[in-house]
């Protein structure tokens, strides 16, 4: 590593970041100091163990990286816009493909999710905090390290160029000699782990921890969704931990694992990788689908139809997202007894897919319907993902496969899934639960503008991309010639991505207009909604439930509500035991991202002491004893009293 | 104090090490191909155990149900990577 290699040079729209970043960070130091908020950012948010504060820790994160995801994708459609386009070199585009894929995916979906899961399930559960909550702080500030170290790959040492699944052997040191793959491994590894711990986390959170009465089969289904997706999580990225460790030696120590010669494998990691990379795909879905079910059936007035077979098909889901992954690289050349064996597992998805599509149309049929943004993205992805989910058999298909493999057909598919699917499904969480967190709602007139500017660009951006795919247009292209005829299509797509980029600025806007002249919410249940979250006050309290609930039936607040029966037993509070914030996370996360970037140039010896101090805060977090601490039930009274008025 | 004394996982950690180390043999000492992937394997499979039983704690629940549920979707996950890699890429190969 030579030094004058160590900042990415040459690019002006680079040292326009380098100087932004610069710029932000000496603003975010300055106004900490001037308006004296540094123990508060310490003591409430950097140590917190609280699920609902990491939750928005995530979300937040999740809002960042969506954010510089998009910019990426901006700076792709323009030079796409028109053909023979000078705004990018071809390196550079190659880098902005790769940082969009891995960013939108890992640090923007998978955050997002999470964000929601750690905010939303414990309150449907019933639960105080999730089972571990300190290591779910730990989780946080690991992803957190990741997604940094990724990021500042494209200022210092340069980013990884070989796309997002990185597929030996062009990701290999031989042909991607700089340091952005080590970036790769070396970041998603870090973040990995941190997901890996939340997987465990939710289970046992889920498994244990639910209010009595709480039985398996009368989870709200955002629950289920959670549980089966930490199911998978738990599964799933193991495979990752071990392929990434084995991409790492090779780019670092010098290992032949997926090399072409010395007994290497190079379509090894595309194999491992989708062995990861297709669950990831229902791990970043499945708890999208939980978030409409409750959105529909909220907004419908009505129950779930067909709970059973929702969550039965949620779990058909999960062991067939292991069956598929080789349908990923059909073109591999593998024999027509692999090709049609993946063939079939790939289109049997589709089946329990389709059952929760009608069980969504069935759950509207004859409701009591209200048009909220919520309820508008759900309406939207019902539609727009079943358009996307059918092109996806198409594409099973391995014969017709050979036609669109890396085509712009393939680039519109898995978009129309993941867009309406992930993006529309986390969106509509958010403004769903936003009164829940925050305890005043999003502008509904501003919400459902950015709506239609999503809905309607979503569609004009990546329409097209159906069309130049079987045109022939490949995806990672950086340029094509006026003759390919690509030019119109092409134009009319980055004209949509534009105005969904529009869409997400009003969205970002609502946030605050909405915290300046929204009503705040007194009652907690602004939707007059079914689940247990709603029957507390909003903002939350900290120990969330003053009392525990009891739950009798599925839908436990609605079936109270409609039938007068207490969800909480009369009698006095009891004292509630919490656990202590700890700064210990987020100084393990800090070594975790040192530890990262020393490995990442080959810096072994930074690397050890910082592998070394891992170590230690792993001994000190052994030895501790914290016993948490208490709060009065003379507090909780005042508590409640304040938040509820006098009627409790 | 002898009580609190973790002798369950100093053993198990103890354990791992000299697994690790058997594994590592096995490129320097000079063994038959076979040879050296049954002491992988069988090394693989107590190294897994010790994990589970040492460290994972398996067993001390006392719901079994949710434990054979869980062993069983691992055993699934676990034999359908390894044989389906090598379907995919080995046997299915033309």
């Amino acid at each position: 590593m030579k030094w004058d290699e160590f900042f990415v040079t040459g690019e002006p729209m680079i040292y326009g970041a380098m100087v932004s970043i610069v710029l932000v960070s000496i603003a975010i130091l300055v106004g900490l100091t001037y308006f004296k908020k540094w123990g508060y950012l310490w003591r409430e948010w950097l140590t917190t163990v609280d699920h609902k504060r990491i939750g928005v820790m995530y979300i937040l994160s999740a809002l960042i990286m969506l954010f510089r995801g998009g910019v990426d994708a901006l700076l792709m459609r323009t030079q796409l816009a028109v053909p023979e386009s000078g705004f990018l070199d071809s390196q550079h585009y190659n880098e902005i493909f790769t940082t969009h894929g891995v960013i939108m995916i890992l640090f923007m979906a998978m955050p997002f999710v999470i964000g929601l899961m750690n905010v939303v399930v414990p309150l449907q559960i019933g639960a105080r905090d999730v089972a571990f909550p300190r290591l779910n702080a730990v989780s946080f500030w690991l992803f957190f390290a990741g997604a940094m170290l990724f990021n500042i790959s494209f200022v210092i040492g340069g980013s990884p160029d070989a796309g997002w699944s990185a597929y030996f052997p062009l990701a290999s040191l031989e042909f991607s000699p700089t340091v952005g793959n080590n970036f790769y491994s070396l970041a998603l590894q870090i973040s990995g782990i941190g997901t890996l711990m939340t997987g465990v986390n939710f289970i046992v959170t889920i498994l244990k921890m639910r209010a009595p009465g709480m039985k398996l089969m009368r989870m709200p289904m955002f629950t289920w969704s959670v549980l089966i997706t930490n199911v998978i999580i738990l599964f799933a990225f193991p495979v990752l931990t071990v392929a990434l460790a084995l991409m790492m030696f090779d780019r670092v120590f010098g290992s032949q694992f997926f090399t072409m010669a010395n007994g290497g494998m190079d379509m090894l990691w595309a194999n491992l990788f989708w062995v990861w990379g297709h669950p990831e795909v229902y791990i970043v879905i499945l708890p999208a689908f939980g978030i409409f079910s409750d959105i529909i059936s909220t907004f419908s007035k009505k129950n779930l139809y067909g709970y059973k077979s929702m969550v039965f098909s949620m779990v058909i889901i999960s062991l067939l997202s292991f069956l598929v992954w080789a349908h990923h690289f059909y073109t591999m050349g593998a024999g027509a007894m692999v090709n049609g064996f993946f063939s079939i597992t790939t289109m049997l998805i589709a089946v329990p897919t389709g059952v929760k599509i009608f069980n969504w149309l069935f759950t509207l049929r004859k409701g009591k319907i209200t048009f909220t943004s919520p309820m508008l993205y759900a309406m939207a992805f019902i539609p727009i993902f079943t358009f996307g989910g059918v092109t996806g058999v198409m594409l099973a298909m391995a014969s017709a496969d050979y036609q669109y493999h890396n085509t712009m057909f393939l680039v519109a598919h898995f978009h129309y899934v993941l867009i309406p699917g992930t993006v529309f499904g986390v969106l509509a969480g958010l403004h769903y639960w936003f009164p829940k967190i925050f305890g005043f709602r999003l502008n509904e007139r501003r919400a459902k503008t950015a709506f239609w500017l999503i809905v309607v660009g979503f569609n004009v951006a990546f329409m097209p991309l159906f069309f130049l795919g079987l045109q022939g247009m490949t995806r990672r292209m950086y340029t094509y010639s006026a003759d390919t005829g690509f030019g119109p299509l092409n134009m009319i797509a980055t004209i949509g991505a534009f105005v969904l980029a529009i869409g997400f600025v009003v969205l970002c806007y609502n946030f605050y207009y909405s915290f300046r002249h929204s009503p705040r919410d007194e009652h907690g249940d602004p939707w007059d909604a079914r689940t247990l979250e709603w029957s507390i006050p909003s903002p939350v309290p900290v120990y969330n439930f003053a009392k525990v609930p009891h739950v009798e039936s599925q839908d436990a607040f609605w079936h109270a509500k409609k039938h007068n029966v207490p969800l909480f037993k009369e009698g006095p509070y009891e004292e509630i035991h919490m656990p202590n914030n700890s700064g210990q996370p987020f100084i393990l996360g800090v070594i975790m991202f040192f530890a990262g970037f020393f490995l990442v140039f080959s810096w072994f010896i930074p690397a050890l002491i910082a592998g070394i101090g891992v170590v230690i805060m792993l001994a000190v977090r052994s030895f501790e004893r914290d016993h948490g601490y208490h709060i009065s039930a003379k507090e909780i009274a005042a508590t409640e009293q304040k938040l509820r008025g006098d009627s409790v | 104090m002898a009580r609190l004394f973790p002798i369950r996982h100093v053993m198990g950690y103890i354990f791992s090490l000299v697994l690790s180390l058997v594994a590592l043999g096995v490129i320097y000492w000079d063994l038959t191909f076979t040879a050296g992937i049954v002491i992988l394997v069988i090394c693989a499979l107590i190294q897994a155990s010790l994990q589970l039983v040492l460290f994972m704690h398996i067993g001390e629940t006392s719901s079994k149900k949710q434990l054979y549920l869980n062993i069983g979707y691992a055993v699934f996950v676990g034999v359908v990577t390894v044989f389906g890699t090598l379907f995919t890429m080995i046997w299915g190969f033309r």
